[in-house]
């Protein structure tokens, strides 16, 4: 079930000529279709920038995609078609609905772009909105300012299923809501998700919830990929060091197991001028003198599961190379 | 700010009736309603209403002919017989030359305006949406206009134009759209930025779409708020035009002309004399405050 694939090496300077935020420097991933990939990091490392490069809501500055076996661009899918084909939810349920239009206008926006009549849109966005559990006798007029965020959202996600699409990006979309109602929220996406058919990718800086829907994760690090693999497999046993201090820093529902020492210090480096070599080098603990020559690519660490570390990286040079001196 | 903004909230909880919603209505009768509950503002929009009927209906509602001129009656003070507001230096009804004057004055404080609000709005969306390259080039010629004094443009433009309304209509116009532009742009520049609109932008849809359905709605509210303050600039400008000869020329009734030909009268009739300022402080008054209430209803939140 390969059948949907990405490959995405890039490079994106936001910001004027001579200083380039490296936001995300050549990331490849795949996703399968019907799978759910969790994408998780620090503020600022580029998962956000990652999804609007993939929604080409702002232009790649080099790299591909190819969707479900069609190349994007290049005599491929259309822009167009591509947006029917993805869509996406955005983390401020409020700032992503027009304050000016009704929960139904909304839905029917996107709709109509795609060519659709206006009752035919009109009948679509009812069944979009009683897909997402909002009774459309009861929402399909109001406007966001008159529903709570847990509804802003479900209109939200019933916009983006509305056009039927095969893959939705879900960028931040749980984390502004009360714990209780993003219960409610996620275990409705993944409802969704069986009854449409449709691949998620989520995007979230709280590693529980990516832990509850992820199938595969990947751990971005200042705008690179440094870990993907199966969740239970990053959860369990992540092989680079960023990761594994991504997790300890995760509060523990146990009281005994907190951790004292604090895992990760200081902020990430500044992404217009990155460090040499392996960019997490400036944190790491087990910095060597290759970690600051050579970059690290992305190394087999097992079934589906590749770590860009030169420490878990057989003949890279590293003292620990090879061996299994990381502490499971 | 005022009592209306505070009294807002007592207003919904009718909408929370159970069963089918009662629809609260659309954004602009709240704004309606809501400047109505602010005194100030209805008394200014008593007045406006006044003035720009009776200007309307002048021709009906005129005791007498604007242009009939009388060297006996030349100056009369107000609340003379036939005349309760006098008459001016050629013997003219100054009641009938007021209502005919808000004609005009009151014409050219809001056509101008108008067409500024359409012109400077396109140019100020447009610049605002695209940003960059499309941004510079439209700001930066703005920038040109905006680095003079609007009285000094105006004055200017109505120079080498020439005389007349037309003509200072124009110069009116093209006065105000650098102020118009300016706003639409940092309205617009705001609002592109919303995720709404970035959400809009992932269904696909065209530039000329997202601007029409999702950013026009969202601005028109700030640019129509700045524009109304405006109106009241327009007819000081506009008299003041006709005050220095460059607007309306003799007969015509408005009053900056009007304020112009009376000035050598003021020791002699002075009520007279101030008359036509009255009306050009009442007009612009007004529509200054009106549209501070319309600021103040349109930035609540809801």
């Amino acid at each position: 079930m390969e059948g949907l694939r990405k490959y995405f090496p890039l490079r994106g300077p936001l910001g004027n000529v001579n200083a380039h935020v490296q936001a995300v420097d050549g990331v490849s991933f795949h996703v399968a279709k019907g799978e759910t990939l969790g994408i998780v990091g620090e503020s600022g490392c580029g998962k956000s920038t990652t999804a609007r490069l993939l929604m080409r809501l702002i232009d790649p500055d080099a790299g591909n995609m190819v969707l479900d076996g069609d190349p994007i661009g290049h005599g491929g899918l259309t822009l167009r078609e591509l947006r029917r084909t993805m869509q996406m939810v955005f983390q401020d349920s409020y700032a992503s609905l027009n304050p000016r239009h009704t929960a139904t206008e909304e839905i029917t926006f996107g709709l109509r772009v795609h060519g659709i009549g206006r009752s035919e849109a009109r009948e679509q966005a009812r069944s979009a909105l009683r897909l997402v559990g909002l009774e459309p006798d009861m929402f399909a007029d109001r406007y966001p300012h008159e529903m709570s965020g847990g509804q802003r959202q479900r209109v939200n996600i019933a916009r983006g299923i509305a056009l039927n699409p095969r893959v939705l990006i879900l960028d931040e979309s749980v984390s502004a809501l009360d714990k209780s109602v993003q219960a409610q929220v996620l275990n409705l996406l993944i409802d969704l998700k069986e009854r449409l058919n449709l691949t998620y990718l989520f995007i979230s800086h709280d590693l529980n919830v990516v832990h509850h829907v992820s199938d595969r994760v990947l751990v971005m690090y200042l705008g690179k990929v440094v870990e993907v693999g199966p969740v239970e497999r990053i959860y369990q046993a992540a092989a680079h060091p960023y990761t594994r201090a991504l997790f300890a820093s995760r509060l523990s529902m146990d009281p005994r197991q907190r951790v004292d020492a604090v895992p990760l210090v200081g902020d990430p480096p500044n992404p217009v001028r990155p460090p040499s070599g392996c960019r997490f080098r400036t944190r790491c603990e087990m910095a060597e003198a290759v970690c600051a020559a050579v970059e690290p690519i992305l190394s087999e660490q097992g079934a589906l599961h590749e770590a860009a570390c030169h420490a878990v990286t057989p003949n890279s040079g590293h003292s620990r190379a090879g061996g299994l001196a990381h502490a499971a | 700010m005022s009592a209306a903004a505070e009294a807002a909230p007592a207003a919904r909880p009718a909408a929370n009736a159970p069963g089918r919603r009662r629809r609260t209505g659309g954004f602009w009768q709240r704004v309606g309603r809501q400047v109505l509950r602010d005194k100030v503002a209805l008394v200014c929009a008593v007045v406006l209403a006044l003035i720009a009927l009776s200007a309307i209906f002048a021709p009906w509602i005129a005791p007498a002919d604007p242009y009939k001129t009388s060297m006996l009656r030349r100056l009369l003070p107000p609340l003379s017989p036939n005349f309760i507001l006098g008459t001016d230096e050629l013997g003219r009804d100054m009641l009938t030359r007021l209502l005919y004057g808000g004609r005009v004055s009151l014409s050219m404080g809001i056509a101008p305006v108008l067409f500024a609000t359409i012109l400077g709005g396109a140019l100020g969306i447009t610049a605002g949406y695209f940003g960059k390259a499309v941004n510079m080039a439209i700001m930066r010629v703005v920038d040109v206009f905006y680095a003079f004094p609007s009285v000094l443009l105006a004055v200017a433009m109505a120079g080498v134009l020439g005389a007349g309304i037309f003509n200072s209509l124009i110069s009116l116009t093209l006065v105000f759209i650098p102020p118009i532009t300016r706003v639409a742009e940092s309205v617009t520049t705001q609002v592109r930025n919303q995720d709404y609109v970035e959400a809009a932008r992932a269904t696909g849809a065209s530039s000329v779409r997202i601007i029409l359905q999702h950013v026009l709605a969202n601005v028109t509210g700030p640019i129509l708020t700045y524009a109304s303050s405006l109106v009241s600039i327009a007819i000081i400008i506009s008299s003041g035009l006709s005050f220095l000869g460059l607007g309306a020329a003799p007969p015509i009734a408005d009053w900056g002309l009007m304020l112009n030909t009376l000035r050598q009268a003021i020791y002699v009739a002075p009520i007279n004399a101030v008359l036509p300022g009255v009306m050009i402080f009442a007009a612009s008054v007004s529509f200054n405050l009106l549209s501070d209430s319309l600021r103040t209803a349109m930035d609540v939140r809801a």
